[in-house]
C-alpha cells in the first residue's frame, strides 16, 4: 500500500524550545555554517521555528510556528527545476537529488515558504560536532540545494524493516527527528492514506488549516491554529 | 554613384581593416587587462564558492542574473531592429544595420555566459541541454530555464546568421583589396562570392527569409526570459504582462545601446559622412516612442498591484516605491521617462549628443529595471520572518564591469576585422538595386584593378 507521509503542528503545545531544530541538524548532518555567514543570511535550518509578536506594548505576545518543508502535493520547486533535481516521489514526498543539483536556486526562489537552502560552501562542523555525523545521511557538495525530507532515511529504514517482517508499519512507528525531540509533543507525524492515524485526525480537526494554502500548492503540513490567549 | 564615389567609400569604410593605430593595440589592452580580471574573479569565485557573492537566503537571484535580463535585452537592438527596417525598407537603414546586427550576436554571447557564471556547479552546466546520456536522463522540459537555453541557442543561431549573410559581399571585398595572410583569410570568410546576379539574387532571398524569420524569434527570446519570473508563485513576478513588458524593454534598452555604440563608431572610426545626424533622430524618435511605452507598462504594472492590495504584492510595492529600494527606483524613473522624454521630444535637443545622454540614461535606468524586478519581490515574500536584504559583493562587482568591458573590446576588434557598415547595402542604398548589381561586378574575381 502506498503512504502519504504528513505532519500536524500544534501551536498550542510548542513552546518554541527548538528542540526540533538542533535533532534536525543532526539527523540530517545540515552544516553549521558560523556567525558571520548567519549573519549574511545563510543559517542553514531545514526546519525553523518562526517567531511573531503579536498585540502592542505592555500586552505583547510571542508566538512560535515552526516552519519546514510543506511536502506540497502542488509544489512550486518542482516544475522550475531543469534537471529534475527537485521532484515528486510516489510516497508524495517533494525529494531532492542532490547529485542532480546543477545549483540555479529557481526551486527556492519558486518556493513560497522559504524552506529551500543552498551550499554557499563546502559544508563544515565544529569540532567535535564532524565526529557524529550520520552515516545514513549524504553529505552535501558545495553549490546544491537541500531542504526537509522528512527524514527520508529513517521512512526507508522503516519500511524495510516492515517489509522483512511481512506486516503493515504501525501509526507512530516511525517519527522524524524532530517529532522525537518534541517534548510538548506539538509534531505528530504518521501517514495520511491511512484515516485512522494520529496525523490524520489531526489534519481534520477544525483547528487545523495549511500554511499559505491560497497560493494552491497543497500543502502536507496541517497547523493547529492557536485557541489560548496565553 | 560614380566610380569615384564609390571608391571612397570603399576607402572609408575599409580604412580602419587596414590602418591601425597605437590607440586600438591600446584600447584592446586596457579593455582586455578587464575582461581577464573578470575571468579570473569568477575563476576565484567557482574556487572558493558561490558564497563569495552577496546573494544570501532569500535572495538567491541578484546581480548576475540582473546582467543576463539586461544583456539579453541589449541583445534586442540590433537583430530585432534591423530585421523591421530592412522589412519596411526604410532607406535611412544602411549604414545603422550592420552595427546594430553585432550588438545583437555580442550582447546575446555575454548575456548567455550568466546563467552559467550564476550556477552553484557550473562546471555542470551542460545537465541544462538534451544530451545523449548513457543515463538516459533528460532536462525537465517543463522548467522555464530549460526554455531560456532553447530560446537563446536559436535567437543567437538566427542572429549570427543574419549578421554574416549580408557580410559575404564586403568580405569579397576586403579580399580583393588585400594581399598574403589576410587575402586568404577574407578569401575563405567569403565563401566564394564572384558577384553574379544568382549570388546576389540568392543573398537578397536569404535576407529576406531571416529578417521575417528573426522577428517572431527575438519576441519570444524575451517573452521566455520572462517567464523564468513570472512562472514562478513570487510576489510581483507572478504576471501576465511580463512578457510584453520585457520585450518592450529589451528593445528600449537596445535602442539605446546601438545609439551609444552608433556614435562611439561615428567618432572614434570618423564616420561622420555615413552616420548622419538624421539617423541618430530617428533612433532618438523611436528611443522616445519605447520610453513612453516602457512608462505605461510600468504604470499599468504598479497601479494593478495598488488597487489589487494583495498584501505580499503589496509589501514588495512598497519597499520599491518607498522603503528601501526607493532611491533606486526613482533613478530608474529620472533615467527611462524624465530625462529620455524632456531631450528627445524637444526638437532643439535631440542632437547627437542629446541622444547619446538619453541613451546613457536609458541603459542604467534600464539595468536599474531589471535589478528591481529580481532583488525586491525576492526580498519581500508571504512569510515575513525570511525576509531579507541584498548588498552586491566585490566579486558580483567587478564581473559585472568586466561584461561592460567584455562587450565594447569585442564591438573594437570586430569593427578591426570587419566594415562596420556594410558597404554594397550603402551603395545599393545609393543607386537602386539594378544598377547596384551592376555596380557590384566590380566584386568580381579577375576584375581589373588600377
Amino acid at each position: 500500500m502506498s503512504h502519504k507521509w504528513g505532519m500536524a503542528v500544534d501551536l498550542d503545545k510548542c513552546t518554541g524550545c527548538g528542540a526540533c531544530v538542533t535533532a534536525c541538524h543532526a539527523e540530517n548532518n545540515i552544516p553549521i555554517v558560523g556567525p558571520a555567514q548567519a549573519a549574511r543570511g545563510r543559517a542553514m535550518h531545514w526546519l525553523r521555528v518562526e517567531r511573531y509578536w503579536e498585540g502592542d506594548f505592555p500586552d505583547v505576545r510571542l508566538t512560535f510556528r515552526p516552519v519546514m518543508c510543506q511536502q506540497c502535493d502542488a509544489a512550486p520547486c518542482e516544475p522550475v527545476c531543469p534537471t529534475y533535481a527537485s521532484h515528486h516521489t510516489d510516497e508524495g514526498l517533494n525529494a531532492q537529488v542532490y547529485n542532480r543539483c546543477i545549483g540555479t536556486r529557481y526551486c527556492a526562489n519558486a518556493c513560497p515558504y522559504n524552506v529551500r537552502f543552498f551550499d554557499f560552501f563546502h559544508p563544515q562542523w565544529p569540532k567535535p560536532l564532524h565526529l557524529q555525523l550520520n552515516p545514513d545521511v549524504s553529505v552535501r557538495e558545495v553549490g546544491v540545494m537541500e531542504k526537509c525530507t522528512f527524514c527520508v532515511q529513517r521512512i526507508k529504514a522503516a519500511e524495510i524493516a516492515a517489509k522483512a517482517d511481512n506486516r503493515a508499519l504501525k501509526d507512530g512507528e516511525l517519527q522524524t527527528a524532530c517529532v522525537q525531540s518534541c517534548a510538548s509533543r506539538a509534531l505528530v507525524f504518521g501517514d495520511l492514506s491511512d484515516p485512522e492515524s494520529e496525523v490524520s485526525r489531526l489534519a481534520r480537526s477544525p483547528r487545523g488549516g495549511r500554511l499559505l494554502e491560497e497560493l494552491g500548492t497543497r500543502p502536507n503540513v496541517t497547523y493547529l491554529e492557536r485557541q489560548t490567549q496565553v | 554613384m560614380s566610380e569615384a564615389a564609390a571608391r571612397k567609400v570603399n576607402d572609408d569604410l575599409l580604412r580602419p581593416l587596414l590602418q591601425t593605430s597605437w590607440r586600438f593595440y591600446f584600447l584592446v589592452a586596457f579593455l582586455g587587462a578587464i575582461v581577464v580580471t573578470g575571468l579570473c574573479t569568477w575563476m576565484y569565485q567557482v574556487w572558493m564558492g558561490f558564497g563569495m557573492t552577496g546573494i544570501n537566503m532569500p535572495i538567491y537571484w541578484a546581480f548576475y542574473i540582473t546582467n543576463f535580463v539586461f544583456w539579453i535585452g541589449i541583445s534586442h537592438a540590433g537583430t530585432l531592429i534591423s530585421a523591421i527596417l530592412r522589412l519596411v525598407n526604410a532607406g535611412w537603414r544602411r549604414p545603422v544595420t550592420r552595427c546594430a546586427e553585432v550588438i545583437t550576436a555580442f550582447a546575446l554571447m555575454i548575456g548567455a555566459m550568466f546563467p552559467i557564471i550564476h550556477l552553484g556547479r557550473p562546471w555542470l552546466f551542460f545537465w541544462l541541454t538534451p544530451y545523449p546520456s548513457n543515463r538516459m536522463i533528460w532536462p525537465n522540459f517543463r522548467s522555464p530555464l530549460v526554455w531560456d537555453f532553447f530560446a537563446i541557442s536559436t535567437y543567437l543561431t538566427g542572429s549570427v546568421l543574419f549578421l554574416v549573410l549580408p557580410m559575404i559581399p564586403d568580405f569579397a571585398l576586403v579580399r580583393d583589396r588585400t594581399t598574403g595572410v589576410r587575402r586568404k583569410v577574407y578569401g575563405v570568410l567569403s565563401l566564394g562570392w564572384q558577384g553574379t546576379p544568382r549570388q546576389w539574387h540568392r543573398l537578397e532571398s536569404a535576407m529576406q527569409i531571416m529578417a521575417i524569420a528573426i522577428i517572431p524569434v527575438a519576441v519570444s527570446v524575451h517573452t521566455i526570459v520572462s517567464f523564468d519570473f513570472s512562472m514562478a508563485p513570487v510576489p510581483m513576478w507572478h504576471s501576465t504582462m511580463f512578457g510584453p513588458y520585457f520585450v518592450a524593454g529589451a528593445i528600449f534598452s537596445g535602442i539605446a545601446g546601438l545609439i551609444i555604440a552608433m556614435a562611439a563608431l561615428r567618432k572614434f572610426l570618423h564616420l561622420e559622412e555615413y552616420l548622419h545626424p538624421i539617423h541618430f533622430q530617428n533612433l532618438g524618435k523611436l528611443l522616445l516612442m519605447m520610453s513612453l511605452l516602457w512608462t505605461y507598462f510600468v504604470f499599468a504594472e504598479r497601479l494593478t498591484v495598488w488597487y489589487g492590495n494583495e498584501s505580499a504584492e503589496v509589501q514588495v510595492l512598497r519597499v520599491t516605491q518607498k522603503g528601501s529600494f526607493a532611491p533606486l527606483y526613482w533613478t530608474m524613473v529620472v533615467c527611462n521617462f524624465v530625462v529620455p522624454f524632456t531631450i528627445l521630444s524637444l526638437r532643439r535637443l535631440r542632437t547627437i549628443a542629446g541622444c547619446v545622454i538619453a541613451s546613457f540614461c536609458v541603459c542604467i535606468g534600464m539595468w536599474l529595471e531589471r535589478f528591481l524586478i529580481v532583488v525586491p519581490s525576492l526580498g519581500h515574500k508571504y512569510l515575513p520572518y525570511t525576509w531579507g536584504h541584498y548588498r552586491p559583493r566585490p566579486v558580483e562587482i567587478i564581473i559585472t564591469i568586466a561584461t561592460f568591458a567584455a562587450m565594447t573590446l569585442l564591438y573594437t576588434l570586430f569593427s578591426k576585422f570587419v566594415p562596420i557598415i556594410s558597404i554594397w547595402e550603402l551603395k545599393v542604398g545609393a543607386h537602386g538595386v539594378h544598377e547596384a548589381q551592376v555596380q557590384h561586378a566590380e566584386h568580381a574575381i579577375g576584375e581589373v584593378r588600377p
